[in-house]
């Protein structure tokens, strides 16, 4: 799935990184805790998150992650903008609860691999 | 490459914000180096966690990195109160971190065990009230 479709699915808007919209991505994760992102997730590139700091770009950063989406209308800090900028990370927000955006996705296709090692 | 590269880092204690700078470094300098993608990705989030500790747990600390041909060993030092019992704290989900901590989406008892699962060999000397000190390899 494109993130461009990403964004058409969950109504969302684009922040940040608009140019890799045309990015295919093959799996997503949906937590509010970074410390699980590290631990399970293994070549998903998509984290669906209503946490706001700048340790989410930070942690995506660590795991090569593609694209977040920040849910229940979260808006990211400037701080974070400019990280995930610099990253390359795509930034998604959209008014839907972690919950619906996690199952439209995986409705339309985006698979889960969650791999715990 | 037969000469041993050496990388220092101060991890501010004070600012959680800035927790992961030198985990960043890191990484951009091990990927001018030629590493493969697996070893830098490892590397990263085992060093990330052991920054995140530092700063939750001891105020900050130091971080070497020392990269050899072979393998990346990541020595982490801090002056906090140390761990009072190691096997407690390599259990997944005991924490000593407080509620703050959770609210940022750490302090889930996951920091020792992540610095575990992504190194090939983890050494923690300390005693409580003496400080930590870290040191992980990684093979390449």
């Amino acid at each position: 799935m494109k993130i461009s479709e990403i964004k058409k699915l969950l109504f969302a808007d684009v922040l940040c990184n608009p140019q890799g919209a045309a990015t295919e991505v093959f799996s997503a994760c949906g937590s509010d805790m970074m410390s699980d992102v590290l631990a399970y997730v293994k070549n998903q590139a998509v984290l669906l998150t209503g946490l706001i700091n700048p340790q989410v770009i930070r942690t995506m950063e660590m795991m090569d992650m593609k694209c977040v989406v920040f849910v229940r209308n979260k808006k990211p800090t400037e701080a974070m903008l400019r990280l995930a900028e610099e990253a390359g990370i795509v930034v998604l927000t959209t008014d839907m609860r972690l919950f619906e955006a996690c199952g439209i996705l995986y409705a339309n296709g985006l698979g889960n691999t969650m791999c715990h090692e | 490459m037969n000469e041993v590269l050496q990388f220092h880092y101060d991890v501010d204690g004070e600012d959680f914000t800035s927790a992961g700078e030198a985990s960043v470094q890191i990484k951009k300098n091990l990927r001018q180096l030629g590493f493969p993608p697996d070893t830098i990705r490892r590397v990263s989030i085992a060093m990330y966690e052991g920054e995140i500790n530092m700063v939750i747990h001891a105020g900050g600390g130091e971080a070497d990195v020392l990269v050899h041909e072979d393998y990346i060993e990541m020595i982490l030092t801090d002056h906090g109160p140390g761990i009072e019992n190691v096997n407690l704290a390599m259990q997944e989900g005991y924490s000593t971190a407080p509620d703050t901590i959770r609210t940022l989406g750490f302090g889930a008892g996951m920091g020792l065990p992540n610095m575990k699962r992504y190194s090939d060999s983890l050494h923690i000397d300390t005693a409580k009230g003496q400080g930590c000190k870290i040191t992980m390899k990684v093979f390449v």
